[in-house]
């Protein structure tokens, strides 16, 4: 019985909704901007010439806001990783160091092989470089099911690792010619090509967002993952293999955090070179939690971040304040954000229930 | 009368206890035999063990005060960084290292109080409670910090009259810099307190079993609290020493894991002072040595493998030794009253 | 003996609590005398718990006054009962596991030498002297997860005497027991009250009640329905203001026909988590259209069992037999394929997901299959007809789909997963503490469940800690004492005692 008045009821509904899970996160970004005023002030730098410039840098000119949607990019796929993760209960800080092989072997393919056209040499190394994210991925997974070594520690320490692996690689067996450690230029059949200003790759991260949303909620495997992640006793009881969903979950978080680097190096710079998108990992915790761990609430999230990032020299150019203010803004968007008893406190706004982040409980 | 669950077998700890004292000789008679061949470096790579774990050893107490009172403490690195960076700058515009050290103690605290905050107060999930502090910190620190800062110096090693002289023993143990002394007290204090007061005796039960403490009138919330500030205090000594004592100056994310490495030694050193101790020297012996092969480059690896060797043994310490070790029952649990 | 001359030591006058949306205790007034048994009954909900932590100071009461000899007392926390006077061992023991008898005892009162130095010495010396002055055996150096459940009991006494209480509250302290320890317990009672002890003493046990009580309050949805002098009360009068209606107490059956044996186990050796051997060498059988009973105190290895006969443990020697193949090394979902429905022991644990909706939980075990999923993609659509289907065949409440199920009660909660279990093919059902902590009307339903499946010819593997209900539902009773079945009685030869004998290790 759907009727005119139904429909209606549907859309306020709706509204209802929209309202409840994406109130929190708007709030948390407000007060993560006023506290970040208060700093800049006591920094002696004028918040509001900062954020306009900000603005400005980020939505300004087409240019700019092809920018924006470039950075947005690998944010994007950070994000996935990371609240992907949370589903299955695991945390996965180690997007960083899946980051850097994705992007290490994506160049590796890009530049190693010639002679490919591009609808085979580009979608290969996109994929080969995921699939590099993803067996660094596995690891931690199975050390954690295999050995229960928490993956918040062993994701971090494969980081470090990631970096020095990466380092050697571009200043040893992959370096280019020159003193400047980097590997060479990938092929140009390998590079992912922008649109006018708009870059390809910002694409392929909004696909990989409504896929992951359908694995999780519409696919059994997703069933399994979520389940594992709320209780892992009752996943057993079920039949469900946990080990093997621990490190299939960690596996396709690296894949999307290797898709990240993937298409940084193929859309972006075109090589691989050492200090690649530090920081990666982290981003994607607050983008992940911005999200409230929602695939497809990445999408938006990943763009405010990604409009910090590119508007930060803009604000260092012409506000004079240093871009590292935007890591501060996203750590206390973090805070507010985690910390939703503040803000549901200062709007009145229920918690929603079921979809709590909880990561402490496999402790040890 | 029931004679249910009398345990019929201790023989894990047993063949744990044989294996450590088999590995305790053995690095001993290694010490010796390392000490008759060569003495100076010998002297220097043990010497360079102790104060390489000094960092390792404070966060690992910032880590297990916290968790056998039942809180998890993942932002000891960030407590650290922000710790190094503002003793940091205490010592530039006071000159004074003892007042640095404070603001550095001062100043891990007060990250610990927002730690507690959020995970006793607000319950939020402590393992991102502690994510929030350690970004929080690299963005601070990295948005405050300006080039070109400089200090009057450090804090130099001082030797501990005629105990400073005897062989081998002397310059490890009683020719070092405070925080180092400091370090060393603190662990036998941190022992004592834990297992012989009233409240270390209510600290473990509150991360235990919280509601038994509930129930005979401790307040769990109080407990918590202090002990995640104090821990956080003794995390912030930790950053002072990286800035006051080990470098002198400060640099972007200079932490560089050890805050997590800490976690690892907490854990590998079975949640006791001691324990982590012994773990921490394992560690910390580890970048001694490597530090002294590549200084005498008597090795031909790259050394970004020798680079990762913290990082590699961290991860093997955790793959082993996670869930052969007895972690506080409610670690992790934000506490309800019923 | 009527004790109600002696002077008052506890008083309640109106107590109200209100919690959001629920009315917990309503205008409650009690008088307690000094030497006195004073017990409470009530069904699970009834609001006991509620009423005992406002007199212990766990909870402040919204209206009401409380009165502790004499005087009005506000308390706002166990700190000011303790003070006064009150003692309360709870129903989940509040004691440290990895802590010794002397340590757990001084916790919070803690004995100090100066500086903030514990004085072991004197502490266990003080246990000495408290388990001697009160017959409460206990070694004061020993550790608390090495201990007998009886015991851990008398280390919370011994707690609550400690602090000098003269106001003990237990709550439902013989759950866990014997009825053998049941009764060493009411001797203990009865002792501590001849040494001017007031007690409290909280429980749904109707018989306990009539045998150690000096009065009897009834408690129903918050309100206290009623009291009773024992001498004047019978079991199904007390039932009767507890549930408030007719209740049966008995479990209505018909005789059983067994057919061929589904379930065998042979020789069966199992290790716990702390891998030690926890069953070890049970040989048992179940066949079609028979409920065989578990009966033993919790810890004797029912637990292990059930786990290794569901594939959630490994077992280490020894074999299980379903419908004549064997599956000890099978895999849950193996053995659920195999027709196993297990209603497992800890529903909030094992059973449910907790943040899933109804309609999710409903599927948990069969979500992979037609018609709910093909290949990997999943129907929404069936899963919720499944859902609307059952929830209305098990009368869930509330009768919603896409209620989460952490909302719902204890009862219902114990409903979906029953009502999924049995809404596949089902040889062999394994029901672990299929009723514990839900209320009158969800036992009485799901114990019609269990034998109409029965009827239907599956084998019945029920394991129980409520004596009572293995007596009530098992056609034959296998008794489990320390990893071991020590003897199968049939129905007709298992009578309370030498059942509780048999429970406590004693041949009968």
């Amino acid at each position: 019985m759907t009727t005119q008045t139904d429909s209606k009821a549907n859309i306020s509904q709706w509204l209802m909704v929209f309202w409840r899970s994406a109130a929190v996160p708007l709030v948390a970004v407000i007060l993560a901007l006023l506290v970040g005023a208060i700093i800049l002030l006591i920094s002696g730098a004028n918040p509001l010439a900062a954020y306009s410039a900000l603005a400005k840098g980020a939505f300004g000119t087409p240019i700019a806001f092809g920018r924006t949607l470039e950075k947005a990019t690998p944010l994007i796929l950070g994000g996935l990783a990371v609240a992907f993760a949370f589903k299955g209960g695991l945390f996965n800080i180690g997007g960083q160091g899946q980051l850097l092989v994705g992007a290490i072997v994506a160049a590796a393919v890009g530049f190693g092989i010639d002679g490919l056209p591009f609808i085979i040499h580009m979608p290969l190394a996109l994929l080969v470089g995921s699939l590099a994210g993803a067996v660094y991925g596995a690891i931690p997974g199975a050390l954690k099911a295999y050995t229960g070594a928490h993956e918040v520690i062993t994701t971090i320490m494969l980081n470090f690792i990631a970096i020095n692996l990466t380092d050697f690689m571009a200043n040893g067996p992959w370096k280019d010619e020159g003193i400047v450690a980097r590997t060479p230029a990938i092929a140009e059949a390998a590079a992912i090509p922008t649109w006018g200003n708009i870059p390809i790759g910002f694409f392929f991260a909004v696909v990989a967002a409504l896929a992951t949303w359908y694995l999780l909620y519409r696919t059994t495997i997703g069933y399994e993952i979520r389940t594992v992640g709320f209780n892992s006793n009752a996943a057993k009881y079920a039949g469900i293999g946990v080990s093997y969903t621990i490190i299939l979950t960690m596996a396709i978080s690296g894949f999307l955090a290797g898709m990240g680097g993937a298409i940084e190096t193929l859309g972006v710079v075109g090589r691989y070179q050492p200090g690649f998108n530090a920081g990666l990992g982290f981003d994607g915790i607050t983008i992940a939690l911005l999200a409230r761990t929602n695939p497809i609430g990445v999408i938006p999230a990943a763009l405010l971040v990604g409009a910090m990032q590119a508007g930060s020299s803009q604000m260092q150019f012409d506000a004079n304040v240093p871009f590292q203010i935007i890591d501060v803004i996203q750590a206390l968007i973090l805070f507010f954000v985690s910390a939703d008893m503040i803000v549901r406190w200062i709007i009145r706004v229920k918690p929603e229930e079921g979809e709590q982040v909880t990561l402490s409980t496999s402790w040890g | 009368m029931t004679t249910a669950a009398v345990p019929k077998a201790r023989s894990r700890g047993d063949y744990a206890k044989i294996i450590g004292l088999i590995f305790g000789v053995l690095v001993l008679i290694g010490i010796i035999y390392g000490y008759i061949t060569n003495p100076v470096t010998t002297t220097a790579v043990l010497a360079s063990t102790l104060r390489q774990s000094t960092p390792l050893v404070l966060g690992a107490l910032c880590g297990l005060i916290g968790e056998r009172s039942g809180v998890i403490n993942i932002g000891i690195e960030g407590q650290m960084l922000m710790a190094a960076f503002i003793a940091f700058l205490a010592n530039v515009y006071t000159g004074n290292l003892f007042v640095a050290v404070l603001a550095g103690f001062a100043t891990g605290a007060v990250l610990g109080a927002f730690l507690a905050f959020m995970s006793v107060t607000l319950k939020m999930d402590q393992i991102i409670g502690g994510t929030v502090i350690n970004i929080l910190a690299l963005g601070l620190t990295s948005f405050f910090y300006q080039t070109g800062l400089t200090t009057q110096g450090k804090m130099q090693p001082i030797p501990l009259g005629p105990l400073a002289d005897i062989p081998l023993i002397g310059p490890i143990f009683f020719d070092n810099p405070p925080i180092t002394y400091t370090t060393l007290i603190l662990v036998m204090l941190v022992h004592y307190v834990l297992f012989y007061t009233r409240w270390g005796l209510r600290t473990r039960a509150v991360g235990e079993h919280p509601s038994a403490a509930d129930t005979v009138g401790i307040n769990v919330f109080k407990i918590r609290y202090i002990n995640v500030i104090i821990g956080g205090g003794i995390a912030g000594l930790a950053g002072a020493y990286l800035t006051l004592e080990a470098v002198g100056s400060f640099e972007r994310a200079m932490t560089n894991g050890r805050g997590f490495v800490a976690l690892a030694v907490m854990i590998f050193g079975k949640y006791t002072p001691f324990g982590a101790w012994g773990a921490a020297l394992l560690f910390g012996f580890a970048t001694a040595l490597q530090t002294q092969l590549q200084f005498a480059g008597q090795l031909e690896i790259p050394h970004q493998f020798i680079g990762m060797l913290p990082y590699l043994l961290t991860i093997i310490v955790l793959a082993g030794f996670v869930g052969r070790t007895r972690v506080p029952s409610a670690v992790g649990k934000p506490y309800e009253k019923e | 003996m009527n004790k109600t001359n002696r002077p008052i030591v506890l008083e309640a006058k109106g107590l109200t609590k209100r919690f959001p949306g629920v009315l917990a205790n309503d205008n409650i007034n009690l008088k307690l005398h000094q030497g006195e048994i004073l017990a409470f009954l009530g069904e699970n909900g009834a609001g006991k718990s509620t009423l005992m932590n406002m007199l212990y100071g766990l909870y402040t009461p919204t209206e009401g006054e409380i009165w502790i000899k004499g005087e009005k007392v506000e308390m706002s926390n166990p700190g000011d009962a303790i003070d006064r006077g009150v003692g309360m061992v709870h129903q989940h023991f509040q004691l440290v596991p990895v802590m010794t008898v002397a340590e757990n005892v001084m916790l919070g009162s803690e004995i100090t030498s100066g500086g903030g130095r514990l004085n072991m010495r004197k502490a266990i010396q003080n246990v000495r002297d408290l388990s001697e002055q009160y017959g409460l055996a206990v070694d004061p150096t020993a550790v608390i997860e090495d201990l007998p459940v009886g015991t851990q009991q008398r280390v919370e006494i011994i707690k609550a005497l400690y602090r000098h209480a003269d106001i003990l509250i237990l709550d439902e302290p013989t759950a866990v027991l014997t009825p053998q320890e049941a009764n060493e317990l009411f001797r203990i009672m009865n002792d501590l009250t001849a040494q001017n002890v007031s007690i409290i003493f909280i429980t749904h046990k109707l018989k306990e009640v009539l045998s150690v009580a000096d009065r009897i309050g009834v408690l129903r949805s918050g309100q206290m329905v009623g009291t009773a002098m024992p001498e004047d009360s019978t079991e199904t009068s007390l039932a009767e203001l507890m549930v408030g209606r007719n209740v049966i107490l008995q479990v209505e059956k018909s005789p059983s026909k067994p057919k061929e044996p589904v379930l065998q186990i042979q020789n069966l050796h199992v290790r716990d988590d702390r891998g030690h051997a926890s069953v070890e060498g049970v040989d048992l059988e179940v066949r079609a259209g028979e409920i065989v009973g578990i009966a033993g105190v919790e810890g004797n290895g029912q637990r292990e069992l059930v786990e290794a006969l569901t594939g959630l443990r490994h077992a280490d020697s020894g074999k299980i037999i379903i419908d004549g193949r064997e599956i000890t090394h099978f895999n849950p979902r193996q053995i659920t394929e195999l027709g196993v429905a297990h209603i497992p022991e800890d529903r909030e644990k094992h059973g449910l997901v907790m943040p899933y909706t109804l309609s999710d939980n409903m599927v948990l075990n069969k979500y992979f299959k037609a018609p709910y999923a093909k290949g990997v993609i999943m129907h929404h659509d069936k899963i919720d007809q499944n859902g609307q289907v059952l929830v209305k065949e098990y009368d869930v409440r509330p009768p919603n789909i896409h209620a989460l199920a952490q909302n719902l009660s204890g009862g219902n909660k114990q409903k979906v997963i029953v009502a999924r279990e049995f809404s596949t093919p089902t040889k062999l059902l394994v029901a672990a503490q299929p009723t514990r902590g839900i209320d009158v009307g969800s036992i009485e339903f799901i114990h019609k469940q269990i034998v109409a499946q029965r009827d239907q010819n599956v084998a019945v593997l029920v394991v129980s800690a409520e004596l009572d209900e293995v007596l009530g539902l098992a056609d034959r009773i296998a008794v489990m004492f320390d990893g071991r079945i020590v003897k199968i009685l049939s129905a007709a030869e298992a009578t309370r005692e030498r059942v509780g004998l048999l429970m406590a290790g004693s041949e009968a």
